[in-house]
């Protein structure tokens, strides 16, 4: 690929996408769902070496390119497949080889099966190829997205992952780089993975962290405040930036803009201020509408515009009360 | 300094009689800042909950009250520079130049060079857009700049999170700026106006000044972030409400009433004072109510 070309290419494409946070929360995922006829933009946002962002769906999609050719980080929802793979082929010809799943959310794996399905596996030895690329993901996305024989699962088996890990990271060296899925247990949900590109040093975080509003924490799926804190301080441990706390390792978040080290540790001294301060009024003995009322978050309120598919701060109070209260991921 | 509204319409007022001409100015050069003002800013910084004179909201007022200079000891915020809006409080020394094409001779950018921690910003002048929201936000922000008569006019987009005061008052990343480059002969002056909907509720607006200084030389500023004091694994330094132990030193050491050290827009003009006269002062002592530090 010519990367001097990809950087002065913006492929815009107007599609529907749907963004919903309410689906967050339901058990059962439709890929193929839309909430509302929104017009959104697909723009390719150069990110660092061989990755870019693809913005303008209700969740970011990574994409890195090279000679081994495509691996995608989250497939967006089903709607806006051919615009992803429009707007990739403007990247790169090269086959797709991977996707992989930061977590479970329908928003994230709603593309898997169309863009997997443009894709190809190699085999080997005594296998063929396969005419579909590889699905990497934690275990636990496998299990939310499929059921025990006999019971419906969330998806059709084409959106599964076709490769888990249950340690603490899955690893592939890929175009030229060693690529690395880092699990971060019970944060957003209990199936969260990073991904990072050491040679591009970019790291792509799922919806462990957005700039867009506060963290939404899936409790009834496995997330806590704790362990979305302790999944913003690896990515601060893994991010090393430039001169004056500045460039460096890039992020991409879940929502929003790309970033660096100095934004995840604005976003994360938040959080546990948050955090603390919720504690400390539970310590109180508070229920949790005298925390709510109390308005823990107030002087961080004014950072977000609510009612765009984020948490509010009522909800977000209550995922920290609840997951504090259970003593989830101390 | 902080510019009242009778200073607000007098530079108004001055950037309005210029004419209205493409005329430009060349700022190049190295320029040593003259330190007759802001000395409450300078040095060590300014005393903790002296937020006079910052139009500042609710919002604002508690996050700089949840602030612990134990941050500087994290490492990851130890090599933050000043951003934009607050690098010419300085130490701020500049060195000035531009980018000129060579075939049209017009001036593509300006380049500003700050002493403290020798961070470098560019203005773009060729008219080009700002980026989109998705674009990264950086210590220097994006800015693009015109002329207006004599004066080159700066707007700042797309700033890091950063501060208005360095005892913790805040400008979001959502904050903007304008500038208003002034040269006299060898006097530079600088109209800055930060506006930010998350936590100002009018825009602040000060002044500094530089004095053309021929050898004047910037040194290098390297940072490396050190662990200087253990602390838990993802420590985060602050204050929880009502617990600052810092709040009243201030108000008492300056025997000012406790609210007018709680800044807010009414804090910036002349009329305060009225209001000042007529509001108890404290006595001098009582410094450190107990409180537990988090």
């Amino acid at each position: 690929m010519n990367r001097c070309a990809a950087l002065v290419v913006v492929a815009t494409l107007t599609v529907l996408c749907s963004a919903a946070l309410a689906a967050q929360s339901k058990t059962k995922a439709d890929p193929k769902a839309t909430n509302a006829a929104s017009t959104a933009t697909i723009e390719i946002v150069p990110v660092q070496d061989r990755v870019y962002l693809l913005a303008g769906g209700s969740r970011n999609v990574a994409v890195q390119v090279g000679n081994d050719g495509v691996l995608y980080v989250d497939s967006s929802t089903a709607d806006l497949s051919e615009q992803i793979l429009k707007a990739t082929r403007t990247l790169s010809q090269r086959p797709i080889r991977y996707v992989f799943n930061t977590h479970a959310h329908p928003e994230n794996v709603g593309g898997n099966q169309a863009l997997s399905r443009q894709g190809i596996s190699f085999g080997g030895g005594n296998t063929k190829d396969q005419t579909f690329a590889l699905i990497y993901a934690h275990e636990n996305v496998l299990n939310a997205l499929s059921a025990p024989t006999g019971k419906q699962a969330a998806l059709p088996s084409d959106f599964w992952p076709t490769d888990t890990y249950f340690t603490e990271s899955m690893e592939v060296h890929f175009n030229g780089e060693p690529v690395e899925l880092i699990s971060v247990p019970q944060a957003h949900t209990d199936g969260d993975s990073l991904v990072l590109f050491r040679g591009s040093n970019v790291v792509v975080t799922g919806d462990v962290f957005l700039t867009t509003g506060y963290p939404i924490i899936d409790v009834a799926h496995g997330g806590t405040i704790n362990g979305l804190i302790a999944a913003l301080n690896r990515i601060i441990d893994i991010a090393i930036p430039g001169e004056n706390e500045e460039d460096g390792t890039l992020i991409v978040p879940g929502q929003g803009r790309v970033c660096d080290e100095y934004d995840v540790v604005v976003y994360r001294d938040m959080v546990t201020i948050i955090r603390d301060r919720v504690q400390d009024l539970i310590k109180k003995g508070m229920t949790l509408q005298q925390v709510q009322a109390a308005r823990p978050s107030r002087d961080y309120d004014v950072l977000f515009t609510p009612g765009e598919g984020h948490a509010t701060p009522e909800q977000f109070i209550q995922a920290v009360y609840e997951t504090l209260k259970s003593g989830g991921a101390e | 300094m902080q510019v009242t509204r009778i200073g607000g319409w007098l530079a108004t007022m001055l950037l309005a009689a210029s004419p209205a001409v493409l005329a430009q100015v060349d700022l190049s050069g190295t320029w040593g800042q003259l330190m007759h003002e802001d000395n409450a800013e300078r040095g060590a910084g300014p005393d903790f909950a002296d937020y006079t004179g910052l139009p500042i909201n609710d919002a604002a007022r508690l996050r700089a009250e949840s602030w612990d200079a134990a941050k500087w000891t994290v490492p990851e915020h130890q090599c933050e520079p000043h951003p934009a809006d607050y690098a010419p409080h300085g130490p701020a020394g500049l060195r000035i130049w531009s980018t000129v094409d060579v075939t049209s001779q017009q001036v593509v950018a300006w380049h500003m060079t700050h002493a403290w921690m020798v961070t470098t910003r560019t203005i773009w002048m060729d008219g080009r857009q700002h980026p989109p929201p998705e674009a990264r936000h950086t210590w220097m922000g994006f800015s693009t700049g015109k002329w207006e008569g004599d004066t080159l006019v700066v707007k700042t987009t797309h700033l890091k999170e950063g501060w208005i005061r360095r005892n913790g008052v805040p400008r979001s990343d959502r904050g903007t700026l304008t500038e208003y480059f002034i040269r006299h002969g060898d006097i530079l002056t600088l109209v800055s106006v930060v506006e930010d909907p998350a936590y100002l509720t009018e825009p602040l607006m000060r002044t500094w000044n530089w004095a053309l200084h021929l050898g004047y030389q910037i040194a290098p500023y390297p940072c490396s972030a050190r662990v200087e004091t253990e602390r838990p694994k993802g420590f985060v330094a602050h204050w929880l409400p009502g617990t600052n132990p810092q709040l009243k030193e201030f108000a008492s050491k300056r025997k000012l009433p406790a609210e007018a050290s709680r800044g807010g827009a009414q804090t910036m003009y002349p009329e305060y004072q009225l209001e000042l006269q007529k509001a108890a002062v404290p006595p001098a002592a009582a410094t450190n109510p107990a409180g537990a530090k988090q």
